[in-house]
């Protein structure tokens, strides 16, 4: 519907594609070009802010899959990053292991998780499944802070830069392009998971699971199928963030993060790809804009109005967001779009 | 003996302060179907209020807990009007999505006024001191108590022996048929709204005299929805009951493990453990309907 007049599916190929015209193309190179020079004209502050981002979309499309596609509500997903980023540290700077090697055992750690929290998702749904994902956050973190031979306990452990062969991702330039590139795959994969016969059957189960069954869907399987490729993608976010700061402590995974993560989800649009990620970088965008106002307020208002500041804001957005654009930032997108393709006229016509 | 029987006694208390907050949340979710995750907050906010009534304003009890319930009441129905009015007809998400994001806000506007620092008016409330053989019952818990059973009871007689009770009962049973009676939809959301948010206030003020007020104070309300579900979710005698269970459960469970454990903290993640097998192996908990769908 929103590709231009005059673009027709001559075959299956072209059926099937997703970018169907050269602008779009072009567009997209374009916009790769321009991601991948960023460290040659960007500061370091901002190399961060986008490293932050990148990890961020990595870790909404797990949730954008999970929540967005199959339905299933997770308010724990900050946990599920919490193990990956700890298995992959473990192997690391405990095990000696390469990062390589390690980053897949983590993403695999964090599903096998997401697996067993994900069981009691066949019998509830709704709110009881948020109180379980709720509940599977704390026991993760207790969990973690009860083997403290392994994990440190409250005082965490330091984990190496990654590197590959003698190639040490120590530089922020590095360290961006490194999440860039796993950002983009996450991307393209997010996408074609969507396409495949399991996302389908996400999509079905999150419109009406009775009706999915029927049709012949095993809820079982691909309602775990949805928690562990939700989990890895957490699970591969989370060793991201461990490897960049170099630490690994409990407090870089608060429970409240988890909401944010869908709150990006619902500022980008639920069950689309392009709103996780525009979800991701607006949230993470007013973050920063509340890092520099907040300093300036604390002074002149209180010093806790910073704190505050984040707080609200954060809600208020969510809040704005559900009362007046339920549908996120993509549907808007799209209007836009189509009110410059129809212009002058105000719809299109039905045939 | 002694010593299971102290931690009972104590976990029992504090159950019934539990159970008082984990009405609040059944009232809103019979009534108006929304899972009310800033539960907790409304206890925060209990908390700091009862400080300021209490200890800068010198008011005396009485005075200072009818001063919260009109702050509670007027903050009840803000937020029903202006968050969750919008949202009705939606899916769950969104309004499990608006009410953390009132949480998040309530917060906020928490550490804005009161700076999120530990205050305390500990003693200010009144004690009553008892002694059963040889355990001694802490004087705040009787007073929690007390006040939780007090609260109960005017719940109980409001739902059963007024107007709004009966229009809010049969709202919980089916919203179609009270509309079609002509019994407006949106007062029943509002009231179950103010009473939400007292019963949260009353139990923070209870909860702040024992252990004062601090912003951690509000992850109460998690411990409340394990109440809630060990309960199940639409049934308030089930709430006491488990509130109960899970407070006793709770205490005696850290009195004998934590020695055990090297990290300890296992009062905090223990209703957690509650929720995820009760969630397994009975979702609707001991005294819920179960839901039947059919397409």
């Amino acid at each position: 519907m929103s590709l231009p007049g005059g673009t027709f599916r001559e075959n299956y190929a072209q059926d099937m594609a997703i970018l169907r015209t050269r602008p779009q193309w072009v567009m997209l190179v374009a916009l790769l070009a321009l991601l991948f020079a960023c460290p040659l004209f960007c500061s370091d502050r901002i190399l961060t802010i986008m490293t932050m981002i990148g990890i961020a979309i990595i870790s909404v499309h797990g949730l954008n899959i999970l929540t967005g596609y199959c339905g299933q509500i997770s308010i724990g997903h900050v946990g599920f990053m919490a193990v990956g980023a700890y298995a992959s540290a473990i192997l690391t700077a405990k095990l000696g292991w390469p990062f390589w090697a390690a980053l897949p055992c983590a993403a695999l750690a964090a599903g096998m998780a997401g697996l067993i929290f994900g069981l009691p998702s066949l019998k509830i749904k709704g709110f009881y499944l948020i109180m379980a994902t709720i509940a599977s956050h704390f026991i993760i973190i207790w969990l973690i802070l009860q083997f403290r031979g392994i994990t440190g306990g409250p005082d965490g452990f330091a984990v190496p830069k990654p590197k590959i062969g003698s190639f040490v991702f120590n530089s922020k330039a590095s360290y961006f392009y490194l999440v860039m590139i796993i950002a983009c795959l996450a991307t393209y994969l997010a996408v074609n998971i969507i396409r495949t016969r399991a996302g389908r059957a996400f999509v079905a189960i999150r419109d009406n699971d009775l009706a999915a069954e029927v049709m012949g869907i095993n809820l079982w399987i691909y309602k775990l199928q949805a928690f562990f490729i939700g989990c890895v993608y957490a699970g591969v976010a989370g060793a991201l963030l461990v490897h960049y700061y170099g630490f690994a402590s409990v407090d870089q995974f608060a429970f409240m993060d988890s909401v944010w993560y869908l709150g990006m989800l619902i500022v980008g649009g639920m069950g689309s790809t392009i709103g996780a990620v525009l979800g991701a970088v607006s949230l993470k965008l007013l973050d920063e804009l509340v890092t520099v106002v907040g300093p300036i307020l604390s002074v002149a208002v209180a010093a806790q109005a910073a704190a505050s500041l984040a707080l609200i804001t954060r809600g208020l957005v969510i809040m704005l967001f559900l009362i007046f654009e339920p549908r996120g930032l993509t549907h808007r997108w799209g209007m836009i779009k189509a009110y410059y393709r129809l212009w002058p006229f105000s719809h299109e016509e039905l045939e | 003996m002694t010593f299971f029987l102290q931690l009972s006694v104590t976990g029992f208390a504090l159950g019934m302060v539990y159970a008082l907050i984990a009405i609040g949340f059944v009232v809103i979710l019979k009534c108006s179907n929304a899972f009310n995750i800033a539960q907790g907050h409304f206890v925060l906010i209990g908390g700091y209020l009862g400080y300021t009534f209490l200890v800068p304003f010198h008011l005396p009890i009485w005075a200072a807990l009818f001063a919260a319930i009109v702050v509670a009441a007027l903050l009840g129905l803000l937020i029903e009007r202006l968050t969750i009015r919008p949202l009705i007809g939606q899916t769950e998400l969104p309004v499990i999505m608006m009410t953390i994001a009132l949480a998040s806000v309530l917060e906020g506007l928490v550490t804005l006024i009161w700076g999120g620092e530990y205050k305390t008016y500990h003693g200010v409330l009144p004690t009553i001191t008892l002694k059963l053989g040889g355990i001694s019952i802490p004087p705040e818990s009787l007073t929690g108590l007390i006040v939780s059973v007090v609260f109960m009871v005017l719940l109980m007689l409001l739902f059963r022996h007024t107007k709004i009770g009966l229009a809010m009962r049969a709202t919980a049973e089916d919203l179609q048929v009270v509309q079609s009676f002509g019994i407006r939809a949106t007062t029943v959301y509002a009231v179950s709204w103010v009473i939400a948010s007292i019963v949260g206030v009353i139990g923070g003020i209870l909860l702040g005299g024992v252990s004062g007020v601090m912003i951690p104070l509000a992850e109460i309300g998690l411990k409340a929805f394990a109440v809630v579900l060990l309960g199940g979710v639409n049934s308030i005698g089930g709430a006491i009951v488990a509130g109960i269970i899970l407070g006793v459960l709770e205490n005696v469970a850290a009195g004998y493990l934590d020695p055990l454990l090297p990290g300890g903290g296992l009062a905090q993640v223990f209703p957690f453990m509650v929720m995820i097998i009760v969630l397994i192996f009975k979702p609707y908990g001991l005294f819920g309907l179960s839901r039947i769908e059919r397409v």
